[in-house]
């Protein structure tokens, strides 16, 4: 059916598209690659020489690093964990008959398009904070003393926060995967006499599956890079405790103005956002072909 | 007996999804409400949950004091500027992949889709610099020209698995009845793409309006929009909560609004089509 001309057209349409997201890969990219290996600090201009892996060693072994390392696993992880549990229940709740289901679909959806600025601030100066926050009034209210969250359990707090921003997502893409579980097998286990938990466990969680995995992937790669919502919060600290990797290299290359140094934690961060993404793009190209 | 039965689980489900349903909304319903307090009321303790005076005080004083109609206009012209022009590059490209498949078209979506991983921070410095060096630094332009790239990738894939929808039987039929191609564009295909496409451009303003890494970084007073505009009542002014919280409810209302109506396309958007 496809016609030369029309192949030839075809072309031509897509090569826009193609060219500025090439250009737009390979271009920073590589700067940032060539600028990993220079010593080039923004305060002092001209003064860049090449020094090899010099950045790479120094980023691997600051002690900043290994923090910042584990805070965005125990970040991932937690929002993670948090998200899908949250999610898996929400949707089994929500996947039942009830009155005004709609409403509550818009109640629970809100979050999600909260801008993240105003999601961690409202968190942070209205119910986290120790004096006026609702929690400090809560505490007050049951006789116990209120608790600093940002100052104490920094990382902790922003994990609750940005999973508050993610929990209607994974709640939307997993109710979405359970419409389409098949009624029939669910009543013809019911006949069988299979309890509430093991139609759960070998029905309904291995039909989820897949929409699990996508809802993990995804939120992964977004959640490699959380920043505003640190920025806002705790800027980082007190000290690394609540630095990711995003955060470490902004802090690095535009507070310290180390262009090489930030440089080459970006490449780390590119790397380590890699081995995810390798792995949802395998999922994703298995959909396209079925 | 039956029945009665059934409305009494019903019951329960609902009580349950509405309480929780309500308590992850609250800290929004909150802030709302916090908005037209008094900054005394906005600290009271215990707190005020509706027996307060309502003022629009800290309306005026947001809108008077701070050029937010600035940062909200940054914020339109950002958001809606670069999903336009992320539609136009997108369209051709969606389209052709769709109706004129080649060898390679899976490869190339596959690789579109994988700009999209690029983790923001690999590339900060040399945007920074080129921005800085080409005086695009806290310009609307700049910004438009990076959010159009980072959404790139997701409008494609939204357009493209909306195009795969449109049977190829029916240009097929139109031809047979002697449709030109322009003809076949205008009144077969337009029509049936531009549900797909209103569904991109709205889930797509949303995800740039929203934006807080390059919108934070690039900008300063003049381009800020309203995400970056929020973040500079981080200290101290965030405590004053009335202000706060007007100021809050004005960014995000326009856009919780939008959001409610895009719930079915954010689940195809955002997962490139896997989960429908």
């Amino acid at each position: 059916m496809a016609t030369d001309h029309s192949r030839i057209a075809a072309r031509l349409m897509i090569s826009p598209a193609v060219l500025l997201l090439l250009g737009w890969m390979v271009v920073p990219l590589s700067m940032t690659i060539y600028f990993s290996f220079l010593s080039y600090n923004l305060l002092s201009p001209g003064t860049e020489e090449w020094i090899g892996l010099v950045n790479y060693e120094f980023f691997l072994t600051d002690p900043a690093f290994f923090a910042a390392l584990g805070n965005t696993l125990l970040l991932v992880g937690g929002v993670l964990l948090i998200t899908i549990v949250g999610g898996v229940g929400l949707a089994l709740l929500l996947d039942q008959p009830m009155w005004g289901q709609g409403i509550v679909r818009i109640l629970m959806i809100a979050p999600f398009f909260v801008m993240p600025t105003v999601s961690a601030l409202v968190w942070k100066n209205m119910f986290m904070n120790p004096v006026n926050g609702l929690f400090a009034h809560l505490a007050k209210f049951l006789g116990v003393a209120p608790f600093d969250f940002l100052a104490h359990a920094p990382l902790f707090s922003v994990v609750i926060i940005v999973a508050w921003q993610w929990l209607p997502f994974s709640t939307l893409i997993l109710l979405t995967a359970m419409q389409s579980l098949d009624q029939e097998q669910l009543e013809a286990a019911k006949m069988d006499g299979a309890k509430k938990f093991r139609r759960f466990f070998h029905i309904v969680l291995p039909h989820l599956s897949r929409a699990i995995t996508v809802v993990i992937l995804i939120q992964t790669i977004f959640l490699l890079s959380i920043f505003a919502e640190i920025l806002v919060t705790t800027n980082g600290g007190p000290g690394y405790a609540s630095t990711n990797i995003t955060y470490l290299v902004y802090a690095q290359s535009l507070l310290q103005f180390d262009v090489g140094g930030g440089s080459a934690g970006g490449i780390i961060a590119v790397i380590l956002a890699n081995i995810v993404a390798v792995f949802l793009m395998r999922m994703i190209g298995k959909n396209l072909e079925a | 007996m039956q029945t009665a039965l059934f409305d009494h689980k019903k019951a329960l489900v609902t009580v349950c999804a509405w309480a929780i349903g309500l308590a992850i909304f609250f800290p929004i319903l909150w802030t709302i409400l916090t908005g037209f307090k008094t900054e005394a009321d906005a600290i009271a303790s215990p707190p005020l949950f509706m027996g307060f005076d309502w003022t629009l005080e800290n309306y005026n004083e947001v809108l008077e004091r701070s050029n937010y109609f600035r940062h909200f206009m940054n914020s339109v012209v950002i958001s809606v500027g670069s999903t336009l022009l992320g539609l136009l590059i997108a369209i051709p490209a969606a389209w052709a992949m769709a109706f004129v498949p080649a060898k390679h078209t899976k490869d190339i979506l596959m690789w579109m889709l994988s700009t999209k991983m690029l983790p923001p921070v690999g590339v900060l410095i040399p945007i920074y610099l080129m921005f800085r060096d080409g005086g695009l630094l806290d310009t609307r332009s700049g910004l438009v020209l990076v959010l159009t790239m980072i959404n790139l990738p997701i409008i494609i894939w939204m357009l493209y698995t909306y195009f795969k929808e449109i049977p190829g039987e029916i240009l097929e039929a139109a031809r047979m009845d002697g449709a030109t191609l322009w003809s076949e564009i205008v009144y077969v295909l337009t029509p049936m793409a531009v549900p797909g496409i209103a569904s991109t451009l709205l889930l797509n303003v949303i995800l740039a309006w929203n934006e807080a890494f390059w919108t934070l970084n690039l900008t300063a007073a003049e381009a800020a929009p309203l995400t970056a505009f929020i973040a500079s009542y981080s200290s101290p002014e965030g405590l004053f909560y009335a202000k706060l919280s007007a100021a809050s409810t004005m960014a995000i209302a326009p856009i919780l609004i939008m959001g409610w109506f895009s719930q079915k396309q954010l689940v195809r958007g955002l997962t490139f089509g896997a989960v429908k």
